[in-house]
Formats: C-alpha cells, structure tokens, sequence
C-alpha cells in the first residue's frame, strides 16, 4: 500500500509539478528581478552620478546616463583632495601589512598543524579564544602603547602588529587548509632530509596557493577599507589614507557630490576588481568564516 | 589531530619496557620539531602577548584609573564604574541607541538574509548573476557606502526623498538631521550589506543533501513543510553563527555611525541630539577625543562583559533549537 501512494505522489508530483514548477520558477524571477534592482540601484547611482555635472546631479527626474559625461569630476576631485598621495598611502600600508600577515600567519599556522611542541594543544585552544575577543578591549591600551613608544601619526602602528600572527582567524584558516594535506610528502621531505625551514619554503607554501590567496584577499580588504586605525593613528594630512581622505570630503560643509561620489567609486574599483578576479577564493574565504572551529 | 598528539607506536614500545617511560622529548628529533614548532609560532605568541593579552590586563588596569596618557595614571578603584552606571545620563543614551540598533539590524540580518540564500539557492539560469548583484554591496568599503548613502539620504535632493515626493506624493523624513530617522538610515544602510551573511547561508544550504527534498516530495511534503522540517533544522548551527557574530559585530559598529553621525555634527558629535551615540562611538569620544583613557577602557570592559554575557546565553539556548548531525548520529 504505501508503494502504491508512493508512486501515485510520484506521478500526480510530475503531473502537477510542471505547471506549479513554472508559476514557482516565474515568482521567483520576478521577485529577484524587484529585489536585485534594489541592491543595485545604489551602484548604478554611485557611477552615474560621479560623471554628472553641477546642474544634473539634484535634477528629477533622476538624470541615470549623464549626458555628457564628465570626467573632470575625478580629475578635480582627485587633485583637491590630494588622492594620489592617499592612494599611494594606503597602497603601502596594504602590501606591507597584508604581506606581514601571510608571512607570520602561514609560520603559526604550520606550527600548529605539522609540528608537535609541549603546549601545543593549549596554546591552540587560547588561539581560538582570542577569535572571539571583541577588538574594543584592547584598543585604547594599544593605543597607549604606540603612544609610548612614540609611533603616533606614524604607519607602524597599521603595520608592524600583522608581523607579530596576522590574526588568529587567518591562522586557523590556514592550519585547517595545512591539515588536508597528504602527510606522506611531508615525512618523505624528512626522510630525504630537508629542515623544517626547508619544508615550509618549499613545499607548504607553494602547495597552498589557494588558502594564501584567500588570506591575501581578506588582508587586502581589511587594510584598504580600514576607519578605525588610521582615524586614531594618523594626525598630518599627508599620512592619510583614502579612508580619512573620502571622510574628509564627508565633513566639508560644502559638498560637491559628483566628486564625492567619483572618489567614493576610486576607492571601491580595487575592490571589485579583486572581487571579480579571485571569486573563488573569495567566497571560500567568507564560507569559511563561518564554519565552526 | 588525536593521533598525533598520542603516537600509537610509542605506547606500544613503552608497554615493552620494563624501565620508566622516557618522554616523547628525550629523542632528538622529536625534540628539533619542538623547537622548530617554537620557532615557528614564535611571532604569534608574542604578538598574543604584546598586542592581545598584555592590552587586555592593561585596559582592566586603566578602567580601574584616571588616566589622561600624559600624567601618571591615578587609582580609583570601582569609581569609574560606578559613574558610568549611576551618574552618566549619556552613557544610558548610548546603551538605549546601540540596543535599539542591535535589534533592529540583527533580525533582517538573520531572517531577510536567510530568505534572500534560499531565493538564491534554486537552480535557475542567470542565478550566479544574481548571486553577484546581492553579495557586491557588502563588500564595498564602507566609508565610500556611507558617502553614498548621505547623498541618497539627503533630506531635499537625495533619490530616496525625491523619489517618494515625485512619485508617491509623500514628504520623506529628514533621514541623517533628525534624532527619530537617524537610527532607521543606518538600519536601512545595514540592510544594503545583507548579502554578507546571505553567502553564509549559501553555503550551509548548499551541504543539504538534495535526497532529503527527494524524499519528503514523494511523501507529499510541500515546499513550505520542506522549509520548516528540512532546512531550518539543517541550518540551524549556521543561523546560530550568523546570529551571535550579528549580534557581537553589531554591538561594536562604529565607522558608519560615527560617520553619519559626523557628517553634519563635527567630530565630536554623535548625530541630531545624541541619536547616533553609539558605544563604542561613546568610548572613541571619551578616550580619543576627551582623553578620558581610564574611563573609556571601562565603558569598553562593560561592552565586554555583556558581550560575554550574551554569547554565554546564546550558546546555552542553543541546545533548545540548534541541530548538529553528528550529534543525532550518534543517539
């Protein structure tokens, strides 16, 4: 008997499935279609509106293809607001510390999954509890602590704390991705007598290619979109970076927004760029980020 | 991980030797992978001391000080403390306004973002399109979203405002000027950034197996039944990570606020009357602008504790609704 209904559902389910199929299939686009116009209208506004000139951009109804376009919005905003120096600035604190991060964070990382040490186990477990720590604990001490060593309004405070473990979430990404792989290459490594040194340069780094990138991409996005630490850190305009620059233009009481937007846009072109380069890893990395430890 | 911690050999060989059994330590090359291993997270134990615990003892310390980073510091026992809970009006503000926030952007962010990953998850031509459309606005950075919502926003000539006047014939808020709007500008920019925890879920969808579907639509089950009995019950140790990291992340906002809540006010300012005081927008204000350093590490020590407090809660509820498959596996 339930065969029977079983295969009776099957076959009123094809039946009926196919009309029901298209109407659900239809909604369903047509409710993607609404929302995704939604998400993508700011977007849309962004670049529209950094082309616009004076007069267009608080026209209605809303002007969306400038006509023409107006370029000398980036050129004017990008030399008021001294970008080019923002950009170099954030450029340098990025590679530095994004490097600083793979470095120190793949050494930990290898550590703790190829290496057997007294404390290992413990010291792992503190690891993944400092994860959790909430960044506002220990901002103000460290603050005092640059302040101490006289490093204020300098870049060694975004920079010099990534070569000290990158983070421990990039360790734990990384010692899970060290831990797939086959530990025969390893042994054999040892057997033919390579170092331990000589084992991490020449066979773990280029092995994870994958997880560096995916650390790599994270560390890039952390620093070139960072507030916080170059708003405490850095005094003289010419240190800024694009963050405090665009925030700059943020607080002028005279706002020209064509070329806030144009600024806004420059500083999230690298973004989407990385973005649409390294998809894969990128998505992995925040896939990761929430798989349980 | 377990059976390197304890080799099975060396038990074995131990078991044969009537002597003590040396350590694991004594043989040399065990003892070159130590020191190796030590080397290797050498910089990361000390980066844990200087820049996570030594701050961290520090903080508790200056909480419990005055301290302006320039004289020495001046002990004051619990005295911070308890004027931030009995005698700081603005403290309770900022308390009010963050909670306000949590709550209003935390469940959009558990509930529209698990309704967007389902949406995303059918197998639909185009969909990666899609996928693409909702994800990219979380990772703009969020100094150049918040440019972009102050001008969406803005009171007369922003689209949102514009929009509503010309086609629905309503006058918009004053969304970033008054003190009722300024909250719900943020939730709505917060909401722009969904597709973050969106991914999450796309991810903790995608490892249903597609034979428990299978199975329940030959026994009648429709889609909404699927849904209840199948996926939330799968995906609930992924709604309890996009809940607790919602929950702490949301706690801690502070470049958006302090941006929105700059953008008309001054530095020091924390948008229309106070409406964007936020905590740890309090704590950059009383320790970066006031260089109250003692005070501010204790606002901050009470946005940890509770923090704790809360994940404790959380993971305690958690057995009532979170299901883990290895788990019933095992019963």
């Amino acid at each position: 008997m339930p065969a029977e209904r079983a295969m009776l559902n099957i076959a009123l389910g094809r039946f009926e499935g196919k009309s029901r199929k298209v109407a659900q299939s239809s909604l369903v686009y047509c409710l993607l279609v609404a929302l995704g116009f939604l998400f993508a209208m700011p977007l849309v506004w962004l670049v529209s509106t950094s082309l616009k000139s004076n007069e267009q951009v608080g026209m209605w109804p809303p002007v969306w293809v400038p006509y023409p376009f107006v370029w000398e919005n980036y050129f004017v905003a990008w030399t008021s607001g001294r970008f080019g120096l923002y950009f170099f600035n954030t450029a340098f604190i990025t590679v530095l510390a994004t490097f600083g991060q793979l470095l120190t964070a793949s050494m930990a990382a290898f550590g703790f999954a190829r290496l057997r040490f007294p404390g290992r186990e413990v010291l792992f477990a503190v690891l993944l509890a400092t994860m959790m720590l909430p960044f506002v604990v220990t901002m103000i001490p460290t603050f005092i602590l640059f302040k101490n060593l006289g490093w204020l309004d300098s870049f060694r405070p975004l920079i010099v704390p990534y070569y000290f473990g990158g983070g421990a979430f990039f360790i734990f990404l990384l010692r899970q991705f060290f831990k797939t792989l086959p530990t025969e290459l390893f042994e054999q490594a040892t057997i033919d007598g390579a170092s331990n040194y000589r084992i991490y340069y020449q066979i773990l780094l280029p092995l994870s290619k994958p997880a560096l990138s995916t650390v790599a991409i994270f560390g890039f996005l952390h620093h070139w979109n960072d507030f916080l630490a170059p708003l405490i850190y850095l005094n003289s305009p010419e240190k800024f970076t694009l963050a405090l620059g665009l925030q700059q233009f943020i607080q002028r009481t005279e706002v020209r927004y064509q070329e806030m937007m144009a600024m806004a846009l420059l500083m999230t072109i690298p973004v989407l760029m990385v973005f649409f380069f390294f998809q894969q890893y990128f998505i992995r990395g925040v896939v990761m980020s929430g798989i349980k430890g | 991980m377990s059976q390197e911690a304890i080799p099975a050999t060396d038990s074995r060989t131990t078991a044969e030797l009537p002597a003590k059994p040396r350590s694991v330590w004594a043989s040399p090359i065990r003892r070159r992978e130590a020191r190796d291993g030590i080397v290797f997270i050498l910089p990361w134990f000390l980066g844990l001391l200087i820049f996570i615990l030594g701050p961290f003892v520090a903080g508790f310390y200056y909480s419990l000080t005055e301290y302006d980073s320039l004289l020495p510091a001046n002990w004051l026992g619990v005295e911070n403390y308890r004027r931030i809970l009995f005698d700081d009006d603005r403290f309770w503000l900022t308390v009010y306004n963050t909670v306000w926030y949590v709550c209003a952007a935390v469940v959009p962010q558990v509930v529209l973002g698990l309704l967007l990953a389902v949406l995303l998850n059918q197998k639909a031509r185009g969909i990666t399109v899609f996928r693409t459309v909702f994800f990219m606005p979380s990772i703009v950075p969020i100094v150049a979203s918040v440019s972009l919502f102050i001008f969406i926003l803005h009171d007369r000539f922003g689209l949102l405002n514009e929009t509503l006047y010309q086609v629905f014939g309503i006058v918009g808020p004053n969304w970033l000027t008054s003190p009722d709007w300024s909250k719900p500008s943020l939730v709505l920019w917060s909401l722009w950034g969904i597709g973050g925890g969106m991914i999450i879920y796309l991810a903790g969808l995608q490892g249903i197996p597609q034979t428990l579907y299978e199975a329940a639509a030959i026994d009648g089950a429709g889609a909404l039944r699927c849904f209840w009995k199948i996926t939330i019950p799968l995906i609930s140790p992924t709604i309890l990570f996009v809940v607790i990291m919602g929950i702490i992340g949301s706690f801690q906002i502070f470049t958006p606020v302090f941006l929105l809540g700059s953008a008309n006010y001054g530095l020091a300012a924390a948008g229309p009357m106070d409406s964007l005081l936020f905590w740890v927008v309090y704590i950059y204000n009383q320790g970066f602008f006031y260089f109250r350093m003692g005070y501010a590490s204790a606002i901050a020590w009470l946005l940890f504790m509770l923090l704790v407090v809360l994940t404790l809660i959380q993971f305690r509820l958690a057995g009532r609704w979170v299901y883990y498959e290895d788990e019933a596996a095992i019963r």
